[in-house]
């Protein structure tokens, strides 16, 4: 006879996990920590002090783990939505492959951890602006503003526009005006890009219940609004080279990027109602992509060629 | 006896295969977060001393 009788247990509560690291790294949202970590990469770059390398590797790994906590918080909350939207119902948290309860701590052990590792190893300003986005983007955005009101991804853009702000702070420990025209850059981009989205994407939205601009305003207002954004946008992405902070190479790279964000936002104005298919509202979506990219890119290597020209001329 | 039962699960192999992954990410992040912290103080410490003492 044993001593020790086994019993197999079949319950369905006791399953194991069948999530594979690749699953918890798309817990991440990796397409919008690759643009955060772009951004925060420029913002430390831009800064007029530097830092030693292996730090500035600390502080952008950090801010990306930050940032990607954040998205495991908000695939967390808002699983139940996600799962009735064409673009998100394959995520790892609707379609069973972690328990919302894994992500949850996921999200919750990796913010601890990224605000406690920039604070130690680089300094408190940066670890401070990282937890703020954290629980901005978690909490204001994702469980207040996202399914309050149709204004939700204005004010929530700010979370995604600060990264710039702290790379900045990591590098001098202060925040700039310099640093909060970049914040300003991604945070009047926000709108435009997303209202792009709503507009092709407003049945998705609707069957979520999601209040997003087309769907409370209705398309005629989202488009108006998206065009005023850009007016504002356009001229705001050329304001680093008027006031002095890069070289005219930059003027001139964002204010064609400007123009072409303006236009392409005229083309979605003047869109006809009955058209359906909304190829411009998904030209603009694709341009407002290469737009930031372009502004962040003109702006990185303007402050490059100023450094080897720096270099050269001492 | 209960006291006595092992309760046991039977993993398949594709939770065979989902753990070995996880174990594995798990032990590189560990690995590289010890790696950060160990290069990182050096330098701190470094830029902390005085000239010449390190």
């Amino acid at each position: 006879m044993a001593l020790v009788e086994e019993t197999r247990i079949e319950d369905a509560a006791f399953r194991m996990s069948e999530a594979t690291a690749g699953d918890y790294f798309a817990l991440l949202k990796p397409r919008v920590m690759s643009l955060v970590v772009f951004t925060a990469f420029v913002g430390l770059v831009a800064a007029p002090v530097s830092i030693n390398p292996m730090l500035a590797v600390v502080a952008i790994l950090a801010i990306a783990i930050g940032a990607g906590a954040s998205g495991a918080l908000n695939m967390w909350y808002d699983a139940d939505i996600d799962a009735v939207m064409t673009r998100t119902a394959t995520r790892p948290i609707p379609s069973g492959r972690v328990a919302p309860g894994e992500a949850l701590v996921f999200g919750l052990v990796l913010s601890a951890l990224s605000v406690m590792t920039l604070g130690v190893l680089v300094n408190w300003l940066s670890a401070a602006l990282l937890a703020f986005t954290i629980f901005f983007y978690a909490v204001v955005y994702t469980m207040w503003l996202k399914r309050w009101t149709p204004q939700n991804i204005v004010i929530g853009g700010a979370a995604g526009a600060i990264p710039p702000v702290i790379g900045w702070a990591a590098v001098t420990g202060n925040v700039s005006l310099e640093s909060v025209i970049l914040f300003l850059i991604i945070f009047l981009w926000t709108p435009p890009h997303f209202w792009a989205l709503a507009l092709f994407k407003s049945q998705d939205y609707e069957r979520a219940g999601i209040p997003m601009m087309p769907n409370v305003a209705g398309e005629a207002s989202t488009r108006r609004q998206i065009f005023a954004y850009a007016v504002i946008l356009a001229p705001v992405g050329v304001l680093p080279w008027v006031l002095g902070y890069t070289s005219v190479g930059y003027g001139a790279v964002a204010t064609l990027l400007g123009a072409g964000f303006l236009w392409y936002s005229w083309k979605v104005l003047v869109m006809p109602q009955d058209d359906r298919a909304m190829r411009p509202a998904k030209a603009l979506f694709g341009y407002s992509l290469l737009y930031l990219f372009g502004i962040f890119a003109a702006y990185l290597a303007d402050c490059v060629v100023e450094r080897v020209l720096a270099i050269g001329g001492a | 006896m209960a006291d006595d039962k092992l309760e046991m699960i039977e993993l398949t192999e594709s939770q065979k295969k989902a753990r070995r992954s996880r174990s594995i990410a798990i032990g590189l992040a560990l690995g590289a977060l010890v790696v950060i912290f160990y290069v990182a103080t050096f330098i701190k410490f470094a830029h902390s001393m005085p000239n010449g003492s390190m």
